[in-house]
């Protein structure tokens, strides 16, 4: 019997989530039965300014098609002030990605509350629409991670 | 010039405001010059020089040399004054080992483009009231210093000193440069046309981090590229992505703390235009945060951590993933 195999490209998303704001936004959505894409990778970070821009490439090099980060609405962040030094450093660092030419769709920045599941939902599917329509991560890939 | 600064020096050594020197020495060519510190009046006289190829930003130096025991005299361009304030704001010189003399400069030649000229085999530069006079094994060679004058000189960003104990020439004015201009255009281009431009440009690299151990802003004693554990230990590139990630990295960690002193590039033995990338961060803050120069005074706050919590605007770049 031979096996029908999926030949449709089928995106690696790394989503950083916050503890305190997306990560519970997320838990919501499970709890309330939505259904976000499995191409989502949740990485679980203390706050959304723990991600070092190094990550963001890391996960690149390691076969991510997208990199999404997701933490609490300015204001409401845990640390008082972590989600602004986010928006600082994520608005250079993607403006330098899109410098070097790389598809500037393919990273995100989102603030998701941890009342919001329908939205941690919406955010994701549409992020993930966009990097299927983009399609694979060529420009910033270490060909060693690849698996074939 | 050079004759007045050494006599300034050897002044201030014999009347003990100073006990070295910290300059530029004579290398092995009339361009190959070596930042140097000097005891004695003796060798000062002997090996120190300024002359149009002293590019070199000795501010760097004053970290490890304000360590020691007395005062250090040095000689700051207008450009090294912004890294001397930079680097007094971050708290990683002592200012009062430092006697500063800022000297005035007219921009500096760039050795390459005499050679992209086809000259080669130099025995000597003069300048004489803005005409390089070379004489070279092969014979006499003339070219206007504006052009052998270094991207960064051509474009220099202010001839103001913002930081000295002493001046000797005459002080100038911040100016109007292009600076931005290349980074404009290749702002304009399409992706595709940037990614093949920095492919082109990065894949020379040959990782010897000659651009981190001369940038006046990276200063940390241990520095992510020398951590085995990082994965950009120092090596050569195996692929693509790692070069890219090395200069994304080198350029991020002083997004707010670069004075565009252009030492990277200078020093780049592949002539790789690093400094687009530090200028590209300078011009995003600039035009997000506000007018900001690193090292205009000291205790500027960085842009990169300066923001009220009330009122910060959202820039659309981190919503929709980076401009178009």
């Amino acid at each position: 019997m031979s096996v029908k195999e999926n030949t449709e490209f089928q995106p690696t998303i790394v989503a950083f989530c916050c503890n305190w704001c997306s990560y519970s936004g997320a838990d919501l959505a499970g709890t309330n039965r939505l259904s976000y894409p499995t191409n989502v990778k949740i990485i679980r970070v203390p706050c959304s300014c723990r991600i070092n821009p190094m990550f963001v490439l890391r996960a690149f090099q390691r076969g991510a098609d997208g990199v999404i980060l997701c933490g609490c609405h300015p204001g409401d962040c845990h640390y008082m002030e972590g989600n602004y030094h986010t928006r600082r450093r994520m608005t250079l660092l993607f403006s330098m990605l899109n410098y070097l030419g790389i598809e500037s769709a393919r990273t995100r920045v989102e603030w998701v509350s941890a009342a919001e599941g329908q939205r941690f939902v919406d955010v994701m599917d549409d992020f993930t629409a966009k990097i299927t329509e983009l399609g694979p991560n060529r420009r910033l890939e270490d060909l060693r991670c690849k698996k074939n | 010039m050079q004759e007045e600064l050494i006599k300034r020096a050897v002044e201030l050594m014999e009347d003990g405001t100073v006990n070295r020197v910290l300059g530029w020495q004579k290398g092995q060519f009339v361009y190959d010059i070596t930042p140097a510190v000097f005891t004695s009046a003796d060798e000062l006289k002997e090996n120190f020089v300024y002359n149009d190829f002293c590019g070199d930003n000795l501010s760097k130096y004053l970290k490890d040399e304000t360590e020691k025991e007395g005062k250090v005299l040095v000689f700051l361009k207008p450009c090294d004054t912004y890294s001397f304030n930079q680097l007094l704001t971050e708290y990683k010189i002592h200012r009062e080992n430092v006697y500063a003399i800022g000297i005035e400069c007219y921009g500096k030649a760039d050795v390459e483009l005499l050679r992209r000229k086809g000259i080669d085999g130099i025995l000597d530069v003069k300048n004489e009231n803005g005409t390089l006079k070379i004489a070279t094994i092969y014979g006499d060679e003339e070219v206007p210093m504006m052009e052998a004058m270094a991207e960064r000189c051509v474009n220099c960003k202010s001839k103001k000193h913002v930081a000295y104990d002493e001046l000797i020439g005459e002080d100038g004015e911040v100016l109007d440069s292009n600076r931005f201009d290349m980074v404009e255009k290749l702002e304009q281009m399409s992706a595709q046309e940037r990614f093949d431009f920095w492919q082109g440009e990065l894949s020379r690299c040959i990782r010897c981090n000659a651009c981190r151990n001369v940038c006046p802003a990276c200063t940390c004693e241990k520095c992510v590229f020398d951590n085995p554990d990082s994965g950009l230990y120092n090596k050569a590139a195996a692929d693509s992505f790692e070069e890219k990630m090395f200069h994304i990295i080198r350029a991020y960690h002083v997004a707010g703390r670069c004075t565009d002193c252009g030492e990277c590039s200078r020093v780049c033995p592949e002539h790789i235009p690093l400094h687009l990338l530090n200028r590209k961060f300078i011009k995003d803050y600039n035009e997000l945060y506000g007018s900001f120069m690193a090292g205009a005074e000291v205790g500027q706050v960085s842009p990169m951590v300066d923001f009220t919590m009330d009122n910060d605007a959202e820039p659309s770049i981190v919503q929709k993933g980076g401009a178009e």
